[in-house]
């Protein structure tokens, strides 16, 4: 068993005894390492000042970098990996990187905060391609906020950039990377003991099951971007924390006859592109969910198991009617992904159990799916309410629909009442117009700071609306999205 | 830098050309340092502030003994341990670092612990036993008005008779608007490090735009002599207005930490404290009335203003003055009342924030001149053209300022034209009628904002340039830099007048105790001030080298002539600037000197708003392009084109740089960021997860944006540049308006929108709403 964390930095392995486990990688890069150009802006992986791009062995044995948050990743997070910052892109010989000189060209920088993170962003960006679906560069800075200059300079810099094919010295060294991260491939499973504060990165289901059984309390952690924030924003001290994100049996994704089956470890990033191809509006919703650095950390896994009624992902799963797949001592438990939200912060998970996985059935050809998000700011913004909708239509009858909504109680809920209101009936507006007024009994929507329950139940309403205007009169312009003169992409 | 070869045609970074920011280099490289970042002391404290829970309470008692005596504190400190005066205000003394016996909002500071680390002092915060008796909490500006609770009187300016011109008009209409508050959202949180000295002296470092300011404040808390206390700023990460008066609290807390324990001490709070302990801009509730003939001459005006200035007045005076200087905009008008309401509510103290006031009295007239349009069935770009200043008459100010250079008509006609305003109009106005979803708005509108501190004794800036025996000089002046540019600006200038290429001239942190006395680098005013006063200070000493070299050479002073990184002595000889100083030194002459500045011109009657508050005017306009979803009231500005004014610029890059992000700041601030205060006073929207400025994405598909060819300052400003930090912010309110066309054709452009500011989608679906409904009800037009 290992105590120490190990990473490549600088062309070495780095080993770290005496690690506090639920310290960020990015206090320790400020205030031990001495490397202060890793800025922090929020502590909560929206600004993106933090960014940092971690190197990763894929299947393939190459390696896979991706940007992600240091604000909050915790230190055991890095073990395995490769870590580059701000400060190692510039070359020895003070030759600045491909994209820190677009940067300088392009007047990009003003108070300069938010500007490491950008570099870090972009850098990357052109290392690794961060996503796979998309290279539209609002998507690869969506997790990057800039308060000076209005993101122009920003992305003529990116555009630079990209046409200037010099191969970095990062690229260079690739080589030597790979084999410095194929030696830390051999490491067994980790635990760490920090005063009286337990963290385990077991390498197996076994593993995992046997530590949850005895520490029913532990913390499960994936990507930290939901656990990161206990400690950075509610100072919480957990005192256990199992990782399972160095488990592989949990980051399969399988196509398989009876669908899509997606690891609970399985990123945003990792699952978008099989999303993708399901359905148009799967893919639009991982490219709305939080941002690049988020989507490179964050889990569908976590996205479910957290309960969150918020959570993004959880309303179009259960439209397309998702099982999840629960791994317990007595084996796989399946029940249908609605059942798993029992109620606010409850979620029917028994003792000893973990998300194993969740499954998809196949796309039915005949059926349409629309999947609306509505937030104050497109990009990197949490819903006020978000819409799933999935509909089979026979000769202009409803055969079946289901209609899910998050933000719209404590849980992601079906809207049964307006379902029934459509089911057998013609697909009609006439028809649309009583189901949305049968929409009242499904919703008591709250009030916060992301709207009133006024909007959310008018728009809930008027998205079952724009549905039937998408499926019925396609040559009606319907999402302002895309009427943005993408002239970036 | 090691030396670089000189230019010998024309040096670098002479002014009117692109020149990349001095910090660019290091800022992409992490290695620009901010106050964080600098190598902290083995025994350096941390600092963390108790909150108020309460947003209006009295103290019946703040017990912190278990504080004092938890792991790692070091110290605590309450309004008792203040060994000075308990304030760190700017103008009237009512900012308490430390609450006394009463809260006022929810956030104020009611003591501050210092540990051995951030941790303990944060956890150790929480053992203190706070009791509060809570009174009436007065949260939004209608509580305020309700209880007729203000922090400073009401004002009122008024012009020819508003009242009787209302009146006598033949049509008359009035409308209300709320507008929103903003939080400045500078990447880098206030933070102050503050390092004791000998003789009872202390050191702070402190992200603030007024060095000069936290200086006084800290003096008079420790009460020691100003000349005790340092203040540096190298940079900030952002500033915005918002660390122009309230750092001086942090500065203050963590000064007397350091002089306290003899140790050094830091205070920086994180994102979440930040925007919950410090003030943002004023949210408003505009009145307006109006009267107008029905071809669309505006003949009377009464805007009614109340803003929400928090608990304490801060700049509260001149921002809300300054909303009564820009509602005219670029609009001439003969009777007009102006009153503006400040309103003291219980939340942390508003403040400056670039605009200062200004955007609230333009967003308000370029609302009026919507509804008068919409009114008349006019195009909006008709009317507001009708209703500009005239260039040699009806161009007197509503304040008795005469408009000398009124650009306005030509730059609105310009813009107009390229950027095709009329074509794409009647393509929206087609569009909506055949897009039943979706729905398209469009808008111009112009910019004019005065350019100087209305208080007139701020407007004086200093420098110091030494030059030494190398040739190499260095550069300091009172103005800070926040991301501006500023630095680079004022190095062009010495550069310029001296003749050598920029690499020799050293930029260097600001310090009170190099340049004293100075305003804080606020009011766009940064460039124009400490430009001249560094220009001063160079053309000192160049003064006397041509004086020297005329004695040595025996020449005319007119032949000594400074060419790029040499000085020619009359037609025979040439020497480097730097073998120039060397004789000049071994020779004694002295190669340092001070610059001064003060603004000419400007006088101003406070009382009657008389005067001329302003050197200057800065112009521009812009067209933006919007859209917006029926059902769901989602928006997004699709192309914006900006022409505007910075005179003869003195960094095209930096003014561009200044102009997109003024503008996506101002979008920003009329449709995305949204203040959410519940009842009690807690703010929900305070760290970026719930608080959302422009993202990447935002910025409009379509941006052209050009500097105004023809622009020139007709004053003696620095090189005939213009300030150009704020303007462009208001460049945004085409997008507001633009909004606002879009909803209006859901009416089929029979009813004016009811849509106040920030524009989120449940404000645009709710103003949706209300023109469906209005639609089934009765379609009215007033003029009809």
């Amino acid at each position: 068993m290992r105590d120490t964390i190990r990473f490549v930095h600088k062309g070495q392995i780095r080993e770290l005894e005496n690690i506090d486990p639920t310290q960020t990688v990015l206090n320790f890069l400020r205030y031990e390492a001495a490397l202060t150009g890793t800025k922090e802006g929020c502590a909560e992986g929206d600004c993106g000042a933090c960014t940092i791009v971690l190197g990763e062995l894929d299947a393939e044995g190459q390696i896979r970098y991706q940007a992600v948050n240091a604000c909050i990743q915790f230190m055991p997070m890095l073990d395995g990996k490769q870590l580059l910052t701000i400060e190692d892109l510039k070359h020895r010989d003070g030759v600045l990187h491909p994209v820190q000189q677009a940067m300088v060209n392009q007047s990009a920088t003003q108070c300069g905060f938010c500007t490491p993170g950008f570099v870090m962003s972009l850098v990357a960006e052109r290392l690794g391609r961060n996503s796979s679906v998309t290279v539209d560069i609002n998507n690869v800075l969506a997790g990057n906020l800039c308060r000076c200059t209005g993101y122009g300079s920003i992305l003529e810099a990116a555009r630079e950039a990209a046409d200037d094919e010099t191969v970095d010295h990062i690229t260079k060294e690739l080589d030597q990377s790979v084999q410095l991260l194929k030696e830390l491939q051999k490491d067994g499973s980790l635990t760490l003991n920090w005063k009286g504060r337990r963290f385990f990165a077991p390498k197996s289901c076994e593993e995992l099951a046997e530590l949850i059984a005895t520490y029913p309390q532990a913390t499960l952690l994936a990507g930290a971007t939901d656990v990161g924030l206990w400690v950075t924003k509610q100072h919480r001290n957990l005192e256990t924390v199992i990782l399972v994100t160095r488990i592989d049996e949990l980051k399969t994704i399988d196509m398989h006859k009876d669908g899509l089956t997606i690891g609970s470890a399985v990123t945003y990033s990792a699952a978008w592109e099989k999303l993708a191809e399901i359905y148009d509006d799967l893919g639009e919703l991982v490219r709305r969910i939080a941002s690049t650095q988020i989507r490179n950390s964050g889990t569908i896994g976590g996205n479910i198991a957290n309960g969150s009624p918020i959570g993004d992902m959880p309303p179009a799963l259960i439209a397309l009617n998702a099982t999840l797949n629960l791994q317990g001592k007595s084996g796989i438990r399946q029940i249908p992904l609605e059942d798993f939200f029992i109620e606010y912060g409850k979620q029917d998970l028994q003792e000893g159990e973990f998300v194993r996985s969740v499954s998809l059935p196949p796309a039915n050809e005949k059926s349409l799916f629309r999947n609306y998000k509505i937030s104050k700011r497109f990009d990197q913004d949490i819903s006020a309410l978000c819409g799933a909708f999935s509909l089979v239509i026979q000769y202009i009858v409803v055969e079946d629909i289901r209609i899910c909504f998050g933000g719209m109680a404590g849980t992601p809920a079906r809207a049964f009442n307006t379902e029934n209101a459509l089911k057998g009936k013609s697909w009609s507006m006439e028809n649309i117009v009583t189901a949305m007024a049968a929409m009242d009994k499904d919703y008591t929507p709250l009030t916060d700071m992301r709207a009133s329950s006024e909007y959310r139940l008018q728009t809930a309403q008027n998205l079952l609306k724009k549905f039937f205007i998408e499926t019925t009169s396609p040559e009606v312009d319907t999402r302002v999205l895309e009427e943005r003169n993408a002239q970036y992409a | 830098m090691r030396n670089p070869v000189p230019s010998k045609t024309e040096i670098r970074g002479k002014v009117h050309k692109p020149f990349i920011h001095d910090s660019a280099i290091k800022q992409v490289s992490g290695d620009a340092a901010y106050i964080d970042d600098i190598p902290e002391a083995k025994d350096l404290l941390h600092l963390y502030i108790a909150q108020s829970t309460k947003a209006h309470a009295r103290l019946l008692k703040m017990e912190v003994e278990a504080v004092r005596n938890a792991e790692g504190v070091v110290a605590v400190y309450t309004a008792a341990d203040v060994p000075g005066i308990n304030d760190a205000s700017p103008v009237l003394g009512d900012d308490p670092v430390f609450a006394e016996d009463l809260v006022e909002y929810v956030g104020q500071a009611l003591f501050v612990v210092a540990g051995e680390t951030l941790e303990q002092a944060r956890s150790a915060a929480k053992l203190a036993v706070i009791e509060y008796e809570e009174l009436e909490a007065l949260i939004t500006v209608d509580q305020a008005m309700a209880a007729q609770s203000f922090v400073l009187p009401t004002k009122e300016l008024n012009r020819g008779n508003a009242t009787e011109a209302l009146e006598k008009a033949d049509c008359r209409l009035s409308g209300r608007l709320e507008m929103g508050g903003q939080d400045h959202f500078y990447l880098e949180g206030h933070i102050s490090l503050a390092t004791p000295k000998e003789d009872g002296d202390v050191h702070v470092h402190c992200s603030t735009q007024h060095p000069t300011e936290v200086q006084h404040n800290v003096a008079k808390f420790l009460n020691i002599p100003d000349h005790s206390v340092v203040v540096e700023i190298r940079r900030m990460g952002g500033g915005f207005g918002g660390k122009e008066t309230q750092g001086a609290w942090f500065a203050a807390m963590a000064a007397l930490a350091a002089m306290d324990t003899g140790r050094p001490a830091k205070l920086r709070l994180d994102r979440d404290d930040d925007m919950i302990m410090t003030g943002k801009r004023h949210d408003f509730v505009l009145d307006y009335d109006v009267g107008f003939t029905s071809d669309g001459e505006i003949e009377g005006v009464h805007f009614t203003f109340a803003s929400r200035c928090g608990r304490s007045a801060d700049l509260s005076a001149a921002i809300n003055d300054r909303t009564i200087f820009h509602a005219d905009s670029c609009y001439y008008f003969e009777n007009i009342r102006i009153t503006s309401h400040r309103c003291k509510t219980h939340t942390v103290s508003n403040t400056a924030f670039r605009g200062f006031g200004g955007p609230q009295g333009m967003v308000a007239v370029e609302r009026m001149m919507d509804a008068v349009a919409h009114n008349l069935g006019m195009d909006p770009l008709v009317l507001r053209k009708k209703n500009l200043y005239g260039k040699t008459e009806r161009n007197v100010t509503p304040y008795q300022m005469e408009i000398e250079d009124n650009i306005a008509p030509d730059l609105m006609a310009e813009l107009e034209e390229k950027a095709d305003y009329q074509a794409r109009r009647k393509a929206i106005h087609n569009f909506n009628k055949t897009s039943p979803v979706l729905k398209k708005g469009i808008s111009l509108t112009p910019v004019k904002f005065g350019i100087s501190f209305t208080t007139t004794f701020l407007n004086q800036a200093g420098a110091l340039l030494h030059v030494y025996t190398d040739g190499s000089v260095m550069l300091n002046h009172g103005g800070t830099e926040m991301g501006q540019g500023l630095f680079i600006k004022v190095a062009q200038v010495v550069a310029e007048e001296l003749q050598i290429d920029i690499e020799r001239v050293k930029i260097t942190a600001t310090t009170t105790d190099k340049v004293p006395n100075t305003s804080a680098t606020a009011a766009s005013s940064g460039s124009d001030m400490n430009g001249k006063a560094a220009q001063a200070a160079a053309k000192t000493i160049k003064d006397r080298l041509i004086t020297f070299a005329a004695a040595k050479y025996e020449i005319s002073e007119s032949q000594v002539r400074f060419k790029p990184n040499r000085v020619e002595i009359g037609d025979v000889k040439s020497l480097t600037f730097a073998e120039l100083v060397q004789e000049a030194y071994l020779a004694r002459i002295s190669l340092s000197s001070t610059g001064y500045y003060r603004t000419p011109k400007i006088h101003y009657d406070a009382e009657n708003y008389s005067g001329r508050p302003f050197y200057y005017f800065a112009y521009g306009a812009a067209v933006s392009e919007a859209v917006i979803d029926t059902l769901t009231g989602e928006n997004r500005i699709t192309r914006v084109d900006i022409l505007h004014d910075t005179g003869k610029s003195l960094n095209p890059a930096v003014d561009l740089g200044q102009i997109e992000g003024g503008f996506i700041q101002g979008m920003g601030w009329l449709t995305t960021e949204e203040l959410y205060f519940d009842q009690a006073g807690n703010l929900k929207t305070h760290a970026p997860s719930t608080y959302k400025i422009p993202a990447c994405s935002d910025r409009p598909g379509i941006f052209n944006v050009e500097i105004y060819e023809a622009g020139e300052n007709v004053e003696n400003s620095i090189h005939k540049s213009k300030a150009v930090g704020e303007p462009p912010f208001m460049l945004a309110i085409s997008a507001f308006n633009a909004l606002t066309d879009a909803v209006a054709s859901v009416g089929d452009y029979q009813n004016f929108p009811v849509l106040d500011a920030p524009a989120t989608p449940e404000r645009i679906l709710s103003a949706v709403a209300k023109q469906q409904s209005a639609r089934e009800g009765h379609p009215r037009r007033a003029a009809e």
